[in-house]
């Protein structure tokens, strides 16, 4: 017989001594690929796309000043571009991967229709300065958006434009201010719970108000004493979140409402937890002046990597008369037209002024709207249920092994809290997170809210099957064991994800936030 | 030479009527790797109580008090340069700065050494 | 419903485990009369993906797409040729779908490109630094503001003619809340930037100047002049750039000696899209880096020295800095800054040095031929891909003749100015690479239909 000329003989090779795992010749570790930077692998001459080059004799119109210095920026060909991209791509987690339970985020499925859907050239090819007459479909989603959160919160109005949750809060914030010296009033503090994300006192100082802290009861509420003893005149209004950062239901937020109209002032709901009443509650019948609404989070569209955010914010009959530019109104034909600075003088006299260019994220408004639709109001009201079930789940599989702070506060809302109590000497909150990844789960928010001293918050979403939840509650729980023990190899996690632990100290003290040649760093 | 202890984590040394600032070693401890600080230029006018430095961690931002009232004689730009001094030497070489003492008074009601240990040792 | 995986069997376990009768039970903190009991009436029950794409068709068809028709539309959104291979990246779930990269070991991915990302703005810009974007060029105009004010301990603002009205409106806007002081008045139909007048403005109290380059008649000001003008104050120089793709043709404004440099990003990747999202570029001088809002991505290494990336100042932020934060900036504009990124990396510097080039060519050829339509002149003497006409009539009422016949003709300043009768024969015209000669044609005989 001809023995085999190739060769190729499978076996499993012998169980032998194993040699120690080294580095490889080019860092790379199979699936776990290594890339430059951009300035390392191109160049000023590749180019990925096919221009005609300049006639040398061209002459131009530029008034003297054409470019006379080089920029600086590599290209690359096409391929080397996809292949730059993609294998960055993989050194990144994301919800496509698996669970990613940040608290005050909702990291819920990105359905691929709405990207489907805004990508329509009647949408994504479009420009904000076209005639209204060409744009009636464009105006007509925004005003069907709108209508459905008007419906979703019980408000009478809303303003689509702000780009993102804290320009969102802006704008809320300054409909407070623009109604205030309507009534003549200077009022000069907003009250924010201690308990707030860190936005709301950010926001109210860059509008010119002092924040005050309120804080916040045992139970994990805001204290109803300490919020109506601070009340009086120079109160301009409270920024709340409800369902609260605890996770927490406000159950008095009614007569906080009531409270702070008597006393003069408005109520600012941050709406960043709406994912848990979503079609169960309407805030506005609970007396809220102001809500925004980030539509990146309970209205799944993409995060992104960090944005673009969007932010409408819907508003009381208090404060709808000062809601920004532009805004797009029906007229009594079916069509829509918008009113900018030329109109505002008869549609919205009292408008606080314009927030940016133009009229908001359309393209997320496309991707909310399909979203709506698709869910329907018995499907949303499925979601909020499923969200808070599936956080109350997690806060009861694990509140044997972490410090459960409120648990005895009643059910929690779409967020499970957790405090550091219960973990060794050693042992931080941030090593439960980093092992968390070498579990392979996206960890929880960490360190917020401030006022639980090593805050874990876990937003698991109406998205995880009970499977899914049940594998990373096994892995916390573990986690959350190993830590009780006081197992400080912990504290060497992550070990298998791209990059071991990062030296942020490093980063900041002397940053290094562009790419310079060799040797001149 | 007499060493005061705040509650708010301040150190100061005086001397006569010049007095040394920094935060404690317990403070930093708290703070972890130090990143940034910022401190007052000289002359500056400070008020017992109010804003007179900045300390920065990677996730921590903290407003340094000034313990006592007077005028800034001396500013330690060494810490600028190197942040990391705070937390190698709080309470030696990682100094803050110098101020002339408006109202010697002030100091009546701080903790010494002994005292601020015990203290810090209550706070767990 | 399609996007929930939870099954009324799973439901129940997890309802006995938790020991609560029904998911209704676990809200009982809402008061009784605020909860609904039964799916709201108003609103349409769930549907499907076929059904729900048939109704977003419907409404995208009752729009006119700018690819339909010959469009010439600029005035802060550009409309390029975005390649393929952009859309399909950012697309991939591992971007589209991450969030803010707070674990930076598993967001090594997101940070590298925002590093590249910082590092091309500040390259194309003249700058030292940049930061991870923000959320348009209007916004970021207005932070530009702020942050001139805390460095120079000064309030008020100079704003030059030819920054784009909307960017005017934004910035009056906030500046009535927090006392910022606006020196501003609309542009006169000349191609004059008029420098000396504008530098005549700024005194001892000034913070500083705000100017866009090319400014919103397309005209080119010099921005040497005005940079030593304002240092000799002591003021600043803040330059806005709406239209990234002129800085392949014309001097970066950091080299002619901006300060702060801040732009929309758009016309780079991300599309028209209606107005949104779109990209705010921010970059400034290293020295000022500690008073520069928003996020911003650091080198460093790694435990094991492995180079890699980090979210990094972040003390300057709001989630650490709370009313003390240097904004009230949450997000960045990550996904658009990755789309520029892709964009500008196919690109390189030779292609954007072309794609500039075949803009202003086409722009040049445009210019000619619409001045020579009877009834319409050329106001610019230097423009890049976008100039203004002066017609002899009302071009806002031309626009919408000329959108009847479905040509997207241009950017009245009669829309942008309105009420201001000086400016209502003034059209700005855009053309870049997507422009065809046969579309400067249909525009120039539509023009000569209706004009004269």
């Amino acid at each position: 017989m001809n023995a085999n000329p190739a060769g190729w003989r499978p076996s499993m090779p012998d169980p032998g001594p194993c040699a120690e795992a080294g580095e490889t010749v080019t860092g790379n570790r199979a699936l776990m690929l290594e890339e430059r930077l951009i300035f390392e692998i191109g160049d000023g001459e590749t180019c990925g796309v096919d221009l005609p080059d300049p006639a040398a004799d061209a002459t131009n119109r530029l008034g003297g000043l054409a470019r006379t210095s080089p920029i600086g920026l590599p290209g690359l060909s096409e391929p080397e571009t996809v292949r730059h991209y993609t294998r960055l791509s993989r050194q990144n987690y994301a919800i496509d991967c698996g669970i990613f339970p940040l608290g005050s985020c909702t990291m819920k499925h990105n359905p691929r229709l709405n990207e489907k859907v805004a990508r329509l050239p009647g949408f994504a090819d479009l420009h904000p300065l076209q005639p209204e007459t060409t744009v009636q479909g464009a105006l007509a989603v925004i005003d069907e958006l709108a209508t459905w959160l008007l419906t979703l919160t019980g408000m009478p109005a809303v303003a689509m434009s702000p780009k993102a949750g804290a320009h969102g809060e802006l704008c809320g914030i300054l409909c407070i201010r623009a109604a205030l010296e309507a009534r003549g009033e200077s009022r000069e503090v907003i009250l924010v719970p201690e308990s707030a994300h860190g936005t709301n006192p950010a926001t109210a100082a860059f509008a010119g108000f002092r924040v005050e802290a309120i804080p916040a009861g045992p139970d994990g509420r805001i204290s109803l004493e300490a919020l109506t003893g601070r009340l009086g005149p120079d109160v301009a209004g409270l920024m709340i979140t409800n369902p609260n950062t605890c996770g927490l239901f406000e159950r008095d937020i009614a007569t906080i409402c009531d409270a702070l109209h008597d006393a003069g002032g408005y109520v600012y709901c941050d709406g960043a937890n709406f994912n848990a009443i979503v079609g169960r509650v309407k805030p506005g019948e609970l007396g809220v002046d102001a809500m925004h609404i980030n539509l990146h989070k309970t209205f799944s569209t993409p995060h992104g990597g960090g944005g673009p955010g969007s932010g409408p914010v819907v508003l009381s009959e208090a404060l709808a008369p000062f809601a920004p530019l532009p805004m797009v109104l029906r007229n009594e034909d079916g069509s829509y037209r918008l009113v900018e600075e030329e109109s505002a003088g008869d549609d919205l006299p009292e408008s606080f002024g314009r927030m940016s260019a133009f009229h908001g994220q359309m393209g997320m408004f496309t991707r909310a709207l399909a979203y709506m639709l698709s869910h329907g109001a018995d499907g949303l009201r499925q979601v909020s249920g499923d969200a808070v079930l599936n956080a109350n789940y997690v806060l009861r599989q694990l509140e044997d092994v972490l410090e459960a702070p409120f648990a005895a506060s009643g059910p929690c809302m779409h967020e499970a809290l957790f405090g550091d109590g219960t973990l060794a000497k050693g042992v931080s909150t941030l090593d439960i997170a980093k092992a968390l990844i070498d579990e392979g789960f996206h960890p929880m928010t960490m360190y917020f809210p401030l006022v639980v001293h090593g805050a874990m918050l876990v937003e698991p979403t109406e998205c995880e099957s009970k499977a899914g939840l049940d594998e990373f509650i096994a892995a916390l729980h573990s986690i959350a064991e190993r830590a009780a023990a006081g197992d400080l190899s912990l504290t060497q996690a992550p070990r298998y994800a791209p990059r071991k632990r990062l030296d942020e100290a490093r980063a900041a003290r002397s940053p290094v936030l562009t790419w310079q040649e060799p040797g001149q760093a | 030479m007499t060493r005061y202890f705040t509650q708010e984590h301040e150190w100061i040394e005086v001397e006569g009527s010049l007095a040394t600032v920094g935060i404690t070693d317990h403070a930093q401890s708290q703070l972890g790797d130090i990143v940034f600080v910022e401190v007052p230029a000289v002359g500056t006018e400070l008020a017992k109580g109010k804003e007179a430095a900045v300390v920065e961690s990677v996730k921590a931002a903290s407003d340094v008090y000034s313990p006592v009232s007077g005028t800034v004689s001396e500013a330690n730009n060494a810490i600028e340069e190197d942040p990391a001094l705070v937390n190698s030497a709080a309470e030696g070489e990682g100094w803050f700065f110098k101020v002339e003492l408006a109202d010697p008074g002030e100091l009546e009601d701080m903790m010494g050494e002994e005292e601020y240990r015990a203290f810090v040792a209550d706070l767990g | 419903m399609r996007y929930l995986p939870l099954h009324d069997r799973d439901r129940s376990e997890m309802l006995a485990a938790i020991g609560a009768p029904s998911v209704d039970a676990l809200f009982s903190d809402v008061p009784a009369d605020a909860l609904l009991t039964e799916p709201i009436a108003e609103l349409p029950p769930h549907a499907s993906e076929l059904a729900v794409e048939r109704h977003m068709q419907r409404l995208a068809g009752r729009n006119v797409s700018a690819g339909s028709v010959p469009f010439f539309l600029g005035a802060g959104a550009y409309r390029h040729h975005v390649p393929a291979s952009v859309d399909h990246l950012i697309q991939r779930g591992e971007f589209l779908t991450a969030y803010t990269p707070y674990q930076p070991e598993i967001a090594q991915g997101t940070l590298q490109m925002l590093f590249e990302f910082q590092t091309q703005v500040a390259r194309l810009f003249g700058c030292e630094v940049a930061n991870a974007s923000m959320y348009d060029g209007s916004t970021a105009a207005w932070e530009a503001v702020t942050m001139a004010r805390r460095i120079t301990k000064r309030n008020k603002t100079v704003i030059a003619d030819g920054l784009h009205p909307h960017y005017v409106s934004s910035i009056t806007t906030m500046a009535r809340f927090t006392q910022d002081r606006i020196d501003y008045a609309p542009p006169a139909l000349s191609p004059d930037c008029a420098i000396a007048e504008l530098a005549a403005r700024i005194d001892e109290e000034t913070s500083c100047v705000l100017v866009q380059y090319p400014d919103i008649l397309g005209r080119l000001p010099d921005l040497a002049a005005l940079a030593e003008a304002a240092h000799e104050k002591g003021a600043m120089l803040v330059a806005v750039v709406t239209e990234p793709v002129a800085l392949g043709a014309i001097a970066s404004p950091g080299e002619l000696g901006a300060d702060i440099v801040v732009g929309e990003g758009q016309a780079l990747g991300v599309g028209l899209q209606f107005g949104g999202p779109y990209l705010g570029l921010f970059a400034c001088r290293e020295k000022h880096l500690r008073q520069m809002p928003g996020r911003v991505c650091g080198e460093t290494v790694d435990a094991d020295g492995k180079r890699g990336f980090v979210l990094t100042l972040s003390t300057r932020e709001q989630h650490i800095r709370r009313e003390k934060a240097t904004s009230n900036i949450c997000t960045n504009s990550g996904l658009c800054a990755l789309a520029f990124s892709i964009h500008m990396t196919l690109l390189g510097e030779r292609g954007l040095r072309a794609l500039a080039a075949e803009n202003h060519r086409l722009a040049c050829i445009a210019a000619d031929r619409l001045a020579q339509v009877p009834g319409v002149s050329l106001l610019n003497e230097s423009f890049f891909n976008e100039f203004c006409l002066v017609l002899d009539r009302n071009a806002r009422q031309v626009v919408r003749e000329l959108a009847a016949k479905d040509v997207l003709a241009g950017v009245s300043l009669g829309r942008l100015y309105p009420g201001d009768d000086a400016l209502s024969r003034g059209l700005l015209v855009a053309v870049t690479e997507t422009t065809t000669e046969e579309d400067i044609e249909a525009l120039a005989s539509a023009l000569e239909e209706i004009v004269a």
